[in-house]
């Protein structure tokens, strides 16, 4: 079932892929092939092997519990949060929290979490920024 | 003798301070990543590129430590295998076949040193083949047009699966992704914006660094977060006493002839397309099993069983490099993320680079040659400092893992939007593992998108249209056919393979990750 869903949301891009190359405003002063033919082929491409999903689907993977899946999306809505915190609150602050979220959801005690969290983000600061100078995101503070 | 000396300007090259500490670091962080399982050599790889980008580095030091890092992830693969019966990454599958018995048997102080100098003896000859089959590799380059460039790009994407490839239609679709993915932003031929549905960032198209991290080391990150509590859990297994280091000369003698074969072997897996090292370390040891497996000694703990996938693996890993230093196209994963680096620091691979850019091909081989002395180091009398590693726990280590990513692409752009843009191709990387769906292709067309279709445009419109000009001189037409055959011939092998490779692992007592 799940490479039949895979087939079908495959399709659906290929035709929109298709669609939006078919939009693409040409100049005049174009080659004898135009930028539209190429993404014509990779649709078409694309298009096939999804039609084979659906005909012809792999054996059903090992999806994770409904627990672990909100997992792996929480995990991403945090990562999605410090990289919209990272230019606000500066390097070391929202790495702490985001580490500190990482490593306690891959199971350390909540309060070995917290050291463990400001520790790889102070590591990582005195690594990156204070030893190979490299330039990481400055917050309101300064680092 | 040209080619010596162009080896000696390499020697010259490579021989500063800063090019010997880049190598020194690069093997000693590459053999950590191997042995770290979950962290391959693709993924080591892909996290260091922004960041020797961001350092600054020139083309060569970069990819001196780069490849460094790549040998010495093939290395350090073994390590994890012959201690915790779990390969490091996926070329070292086979090691655990007779890795692991030894150690059960108190022998893992010897499996390490052993296999260290079968991944030595591999590794040093395979170079030396880079050195000598590279340059006629290239005079065969040369005579390549828009037209051969384009069926060859296609041969790569057609096969990169290899020959044990699940589902080629997943292959096909992933090399559809990864080239629809590079024709975002404004097209280079006529200026014109294409896909960028109006998004300013999305102009000058997605940064292929973006993909790769996001592809390999976030659903790595992701990966784990599944699989935390459940019996595929790694960090409780039991721990091994390593014993001995230095095997007996009567052992190391009896492996000689099984280091050659496996070399040779090795090598060729890795030069041919879409092979790769786990083929290079699969044939190396199926090979030895049955020409001197006489007393069923394999899959016991027999010292050859280790020496053969060892050598073979890393024959694979310099093989592999011909192909993408001389025709600019990758022949396996990590030399996909190889290629990426190249671009980024604006260097074409393929024939030009031997003749424009001497000093880096030369440098990075010379540099080849001393890390690998270096890894022999560090492999055998250090080798209980990468044991070590082993012990950090997963829940410390993939969190730094997701932080440095994060650091080195803020370093290239300083943007936000290319950060979650990396998260979502982490998201999108777990989900196409889960559906197995191979990411090395989505790697190749982000990366060879654009240069595949200028090659297209280039040889129509040369022909002013007409495009039977891709077929039309006998070098297309052969690439087209090995192309065409390649796509093939696993739909009917490719069973055939798995289940054999899945039958020496099930019958020889391992335990299946």
């Amino acid at each position: 079932m799940s490479d039949r869903i895979f087939g079908g949301i495959g399709l659906v891009i290929a035709i929109i892929f298709a669609w939006q190359a078919s939009i693409i405003r040409e100049s005049f002063l174009s080659d004898a092939v135009g930028p539209k033919m190429f993404p014509y082929i990779i649709a078409a491409v694309m298009g096939l092997a999804s039609i084979y999903f659906l005909f012809k689907p792999d054996p059903e993977p090992t999806w994770p519990r409904i627990g672990h899946l909100a997992e792996i999306g929480l995990a991403a809505a945090v990562m999605f949060a410090y990289a919209q915190a990272l230019p606000e609150l500066g390097f070391i602050i929202s790495t702490a929290f985001a580490a500190t979220y990482l490593t306690w959801r891959l199971g350390s005690s909540p309060l070995q979490s917290v050291v463990i969290g400001a520790g790889t983000s102070i590591g990582i600061y005195v690594v990156f920024r204070l030893l190979l100078g490299l330039s990481l995101a400055r917050g309101p503070l300064g680092f | 003798m040209e080619l010596m000396s162009q080896l000696g300007d390499g020697f010259a090259v490579a021989l500063t301070w800063q090019n010997l500490g880049l190598a020194l670091m690069g093997c000693f962080l590459g053999t950590i990543m191997g042995a770290l399982p979950g962290l391959g050599p693709s993924n080591g790889v892909a996290i260091l590129i922004p960041l020797a980008f961001t350092l600054g580095l020139g083309a060569t030091p970069s990819l001196i430590l780069l490849t460094s890092v790549y040998y010495g992830a093939m290395y350090g693969g073994r390590i994890s295998s012959i201690l915790l019966n779990i390969p490091g990454d996926e070329p070292a599958m086979m090691t655990c076949l007779d890795g692991y018995p030894m150690a059960q048997k108190g022998q893992a102080g010897e499996a390490l040193a052993l296999s260290g100098i079968a991944s030595f003896v591999g590794a040093f000859f395979a170079t030396w083949g880079l050195v000598l089959l590279a340059p006629q590799l290239v005079k065969v380059a040369l005579l390549f047009g828009p037209a051969e460039y384009f069926a060859l790009f296609t041969l790569a994407f057609a096969t990169l699966g290899g020959i044990s490839a699940t589902n080629q239609a997943k292959s096909a679709f992933a090399a559809a992704l990864g080239l629809g993915l590079a024709m975002i932003g404004v097209d280079t031929q006529t200026g014109v914006p294409r896909f960028t549905f109006g998004e300013v960032h999305l102009y000058d198209g997605i940064d292929f660094l973006v993909a790769i991290v996001g592809l390999f080391a976030l659903s790595e990150v992701f990966i784990f977060l599944e699989h935390r509590g459940t019996e595929r859990d790694i960090s409780n297994r039991p721990r091994m006493e390593i014993g001995r280091i230095v095997p007996s000369w009567s052992m190391i003698r009896s492996c000689i002839p099984t280091m050659g074969r496996g070399t040779v072997l090795g090598f060729i897996a890795g030069v041919l397309p879409g092979a790769g090292a786990s083929l290079g370390s699969f044939i190396s040891y199926s090979m030895e099993k049955r020409l001197v497996d006489r007393d069923k000694t394999f899959g016991t703990g027999d010292p050859r069983g280790v020496a053969a996938p060892e050598a073979g693996n890393n024959a694979a890993a310099g093989g592999a490099l011909v192909p993408m230093l001389a025709l600019g196209v990758p022949g396996s994963g990590t030399t996909a993320v190889l290629l990426a680096v190249l671009l980024a620091l604006n260097i074409t691979p393929g024939p030009l680079l031997f003749s424009q850019n001497p000093d880096v091909v030369w440098g990075l081989i010379a540099a080849l040659f001393i890390g690998n002395f270096m890894l022999l180091a560090m492999n055998i009398p250090m080798v209980g400092l990468f044991t070590r590693v082993l012990l950090v726990p997963p829940r410390i280590l993939m969190p730094v893992v997701a932080m440095i990513s994060f650091v080195g692409i803020y370093g290239i752009s300083g943007s936000s939007f290319d950060l979650m843009v990396m998260v979502g191709f982490g998201v999108m990387g777990w989900v196409l593992r889960k559906l197995d769906v191979p990411l090395v292709p989505v790697i190749l067309g982000t990366l060879l998108g654009n240069e595949m279709e200028v090659n297209l445009r280039r040889a129509v419109t040369i022909a002013d249209g007409d495009y039977s000009v891709l077929i039309s001189s006998p070098l297309t037409i052969i690439l087209w056919i090995t192309a065409f055959v390649g796509f093939v011939l696993p739909i009917f092998l490719g069973g055939v393979m798995r289940r054999r490779m899945r039958m020496a692992r099930d019958s020889e007592g391992g335990v299946m990750d």
